[in-house]
């Protein structure tokens, strides 16, 4: 009788408060090294199952696609917990591998309601890692993800109570967008995935989590959305639609922000895009290209944000505009983020190369011209925001003359360790390739691929020097952009006071009214019952007792009366 | 590592020097030429027909990335707000 992978990061967790120091760094460190060791063991294709109700609730399903989610969540979480090794806030230490072990444990799900529990565990362990910045803002960013995340969690209960009623099974598996509960439960990965109109939780409190918690944040719950629709909806072809759209907006986005987390968040979400297209072509390449770019994914995008993380940490601001030149006192940092922005761009020998390149020949194959057109330019988008302007704006570009140490020392290992793991997966993808869910049949290194890489990379970076040496790239502004979450953040607002002004004169007549008409029967009463009122007039004994003896007296006419 | 001291005093590094950035920037340059003319010089396994055209993926990449820019640039004119936009009426 095997358990879920994840208790042992979450029962974890519950003895970190007794440990201090080193040693608590330490066995945060060791703990998802653990659990990875412990899913190795297990045997592939089995299932434990426990009797609930009249359901059999599987807590452990152990399959390829679970296992390789698993595998890279433990490795996200054991170089997060490096990186956050000199912090000694118990609060978010606590938050995160109870974060870390319920996205684990969501993984090796194998029925909706262990699903649900730590989906909405996710959604409650990692707002703390939020909330623990202190700021006000913080406070803020993380209530509107906390609501958002939490209404995900709604949204997929309420689908898996009707798809039970419509089927009688708690079995979470392929449902395909069939039927009302199904499109709830998508609905609700929509949310977690960052879908267009629903991703601006993602932009909006990531940001604002420490520097480590963002690390944190990077990795799990996103990437757990990817596998439940991969899990439940592959090859659904709105996806496709839904997908290059999530390539394509953000990274407009990400050229005029500002704040270099923001853009980190926003290549995120364009990152996902890559993942949701393969999974709504459904074809065995595609789903392979789908997890192998989440596992690279989960690398690199956690390298970009410890180096950005870094900088924060170090110069105390993440603006574009107030940075540059950094390359002189963090040089480690900078040749690590570089390693970082190569991978996510698909550079040939890094690893997003040999991922990214399984999604694209996918939709070539399938014949979708314009998803593929589109894929590739949100490719030449992601050499802007994320291979140019993360590395450029604050390591080189004009020197702001800030100097600073380097980052800590176990910052540049767990940025170090990452970015070898990001060269080593691109040099020799064949581990990779075969731990993923089908065999594989792709050779990411041919001619073909490579020239046309280093073509559509090179020129666009060449377009970048262009615009920069003609001076048309837009500057680097302090600013906010408005994106979609101005709806609820301005928006709703806006609404609540208009209806403060329609119904605050309405609520005063109706208030007046009630107010004068008590007042009457008040007045009323007091004429009545107050001094000089007839009700209150004392009266003389003599007349009480002639009315006690008019009363005796029809007590006994009435008495005889009756036979 | 360099401690925090005179700026005045500090070495001066390969990339402050303008004379660099442009050789870089010619190397570039180059790289790009060379990459535009070789798809003269191997077979190109293409599936779209587009994907054909001579140098296509370079004309695209450089084409879509100017386009890209310019386009977000644009958009500060609709989205760009002040930095504490979401803080200036916290009241309610």
């Amino acid at each position: 009788m095997s358990f879920s992978p994840g208790l042992i990061l979450i029962l974890g967790a519950l003895l970190v408060p007794f440990m201090q120091g080193m040693v608590r760094g330490a066995y945060i460190v060791l703990l998802p090294i653990i659990c990875l060791f412990f899913i190795l063991t297990l045997d592939s294709d089995v299932s434990a199952t426990i009797a609930f109700l009249d359901y059999q609730l599987v807590p452990v399903r152990v399959d390829q696609l679970a296992t390789v989610f698993g595998i890279i969540f433990c490795i996200a979480a054991a170089i997060s917990a490096l990186y956050a090794f000199h912090e000694r806030d118990g609060l978010q230490q606590v938050a995160a591998l109870i974060y870390a072990g319920s996205a684990i444990g969501a993984v090796f799900a194998g029925d909706l309601v262990t699903l649900f529990v730590f989906w909405e565990l996710t959604a409650v362990s990692s707002v703390f890692l939020i909330w623990a910045r202190r700021t006000e803002r913080a406070y803020r960013a993380g209530m509107r993800y906390l609501i958002i995340q939490i209404g995900s969690g709604v949204l997929l209960m309420a689908g898996a109570l009707l798809h039970i009623a419509d089927t009688g099974s708690i079995a979470f598996t392929d449902f395909g967008l069939t039927s009302p509960a199904t499109t709830l439960i998508f609905l609700a990965f929509g949310i977690k995935c960052a879908f267009p109109f629903l991703h601006n939780w993602l932009q909006d409190a990531y940001p604002e989590a420490t520097v480590s918690g963002t690390v944190w944040l990077s990795a799990f719950s996103t990437k757990l959305a990817v596998y439940a629709l991969a899990r439940a909806f592959p090859g659904t072809e709105i996806l496709i639609w839904i997908g290059v759209t999530m390539t394509a907006f953000p990274i407009f986005f990400a050229v005029i922000e500002n704040d270099l987390r923001r853009v980190l968040a926003y290549s995120l979400n364009n990152q996902l895009g890559f993942m949701v297209t393969g999974i709504g072509i459904g074809t065995q390449l595609a789903l392979n290209g789908t997890v192998a770019h989440a596992f690279c994914h989960i690398l690199y995008k956690a390298l970009l944000f410890m180096s950005m993380g870094a900088v924060l940490h170090r110069v105390g601001t993440i603006k574009a505009s107030e940075l540059g030149g950094l390359y002189k006192s963090m040089p480690l940092t900078a040749v690590f983020c570089m390693v970082g922005s190569a991978s996510i761009s698909a550079f040939p020998l890094f690893s997003g190369f040999i991922s990214k390149s399984m999604i694209l020949a996918a939709a070539a194959e399938q014949g979708y011209l314009v998803p593929w057109l589109i894929l590739l330019f949100a490719s030449a988008g992601v050499l802007d925001h994320s291979g140019i302007k993360i590395p450029f704006f604050s390591f080189f570009a004009h020197d702001s003359g800030i100097r600073v140490e380097e980052a800590p020392t176990n910052m540049l290992w767990a940025m170090g360790i990452t970015a070898f793991l990001c060269i080593a997966i691109g040099v020799f993808p064949a581990p990779l390739y075969a731990i993923l869910p089908y065999p594989v049949d792709f050779h990411p290194y041919t001619a073909t691929h490579v020239i046309t890489q280093y073509q559509l990379l090179l020129f666009s970076a060449l377009a970048f020097v262009w615009l920069m040496r003609t001076g048309v790239y837009p500057p680097e502004l302090r600013s906010t952009n408005l994106d979609f979450d101005v709806t609820y953040r301005k928006g709703l607002p806006a609404v609540a006071r208009w209806l403060v002004q329609v119904f605050h004169p309405l609520d005063q007549t109706m208030r007046q009214r009630i107010i004068q008409f008590a007042q009457r029967i008040i007045a009323g009463v007091y004429r009545y019952s107050g001094p000089g009122g007839s009700l209150a007039r004392t009266l003389g004994t003599g007349s009480m007792v002639f009315w006690v003896l008019a009363m005796l007296v029809g007590y006994l006419l009435i008495s005889l009366a009756a036979p | 590592m360099t401690e925090k001291k005179e700026d005045t005093s500090e070495e001066i590094y390969w990339l402050d020097q303008p004379r660099n950035i442009s050789l870089l920037v010619w190397l570039l340059v180059v790289i790009c030429i060379v990459l535009f003319f070789s798809d003269a010089f191997y077979h190109k396994h293409a599936i779209f027909e587009i994907e054909h055209l001579f140098g296509f993926y370079g004309v695209f990449g450089f084409t879509v990335y100017v386009g890209l820019v310019m386009t977000a640039k644009w958009l500060r004119n609709l989205l760009m707000r002040p930095e504490d936009y979401y803080e200036r009426d916290d009241e309610l």
